[in-house]
């Protein structure tokens, strides 16, 4: 693979934490870990698939929002991010699981996120996933810089509730 | 015999500190880390304490050869 990845073994079976620094496409992710959890398990180990991807708007709190710069603290990044993954597996029964985040610089429509639960069946796959994705947004050390229109920047204090 | 102490994000900017080695014994707890490196300043209220990696509140004891740090708020995802 092109990108940096950490890989550790849940059940014997890969899952990755992937930490970007250019514009990734989320399908792409996704059938590479496939291959990975079928040239482990074999194919139809998996049941249900569940995924949520971040995208970039291009505002925020009423204003045009034309870029962004994460910031993070790599280390302690990889480690909450794997912690994040080992609790949500011993949660739920699941196959395997996946963590992709962007850092440096992007811009609207780039996807920010991918969280991704593969298990036996659709229960655990959608309730780990959203846990990978809450977890993600309270103890995951990222920060978001915008650049407005006038090319003024502004750190974004907090994060939109999870839930509606 | 020193203690490495990070910050980030608004930290980094308005502290104008990345990285600074303190001394450990000036450096008991966390919290007391953070004004070995930062001269006094007061800490604010939002500030987010790490420490090895983990999050821990500012009272919770620190040795030598630890990594601090301290940043705001998350904002990743």
């Amino acid at each position: 693979m092109r990108w940096p990845s950490f890989h550790r073994s849940l059940a014997g079976k890969p899952v990755a934490v992937i930490l970007l620094e250019q514009s990734f496409d989320p399908a792409e992710l996704l059938n590479a870990q496939q291959a990975q959890i079928d040239a482990a398990a074999g194919e139809g180990s998996y049941g249900a698939l569940a995924t949520f991807v971040g995208t970039m708007r291009d505002s925020n709190e009423g204003d045009a929002v034309v870029a962004m710069r994460l910031e993070h603290y790599p280390e302690m990044t990889e480690q909450q991010l794997q912690k994040i993954i080992d609790t949500a597996s011993q949660r739920w029964p699941l196959i395997d699981a996946l963590i992709a985040h962007r850092v440096g610089e992007i811009v609207p429509g780039d996807p920010i996120v991918l969280t991704a639960v593969w298990s036996k069946h659709r229960a655990a796959a959608f309730d780990a996933c959203r846990y990978l994705m809450e977890a993600l947004k309270t103890d995951a050390t990222f920060w978001k810089k915008e650049t407005l229109a006038d090319n003024s920047e502004r750190w974004v204090e907090r994060n939109t509730p999870g839930y509606s | 015999m020193s203690i490495k102490v990070k910050f980030f994000a608004t930290l980094r900017e308005s502290l104008d500190i990345d990285q600074v080695d303190v001394d450990a014994a000036k450096a008991p707890t966390v919290a007391d880390a953070w004004h070995a490196a930062t001269a006094g300043a007061v800490m604010p209220d939002h500030v987010l304490c790490a420490l090895n990696l983990e999050h821990v509140p500012p009272e919770t004891a620190v040795s030598d050869g630890d990594e601090v740090a301290f940043f705001p708020p998350v904002t990743g995802g």
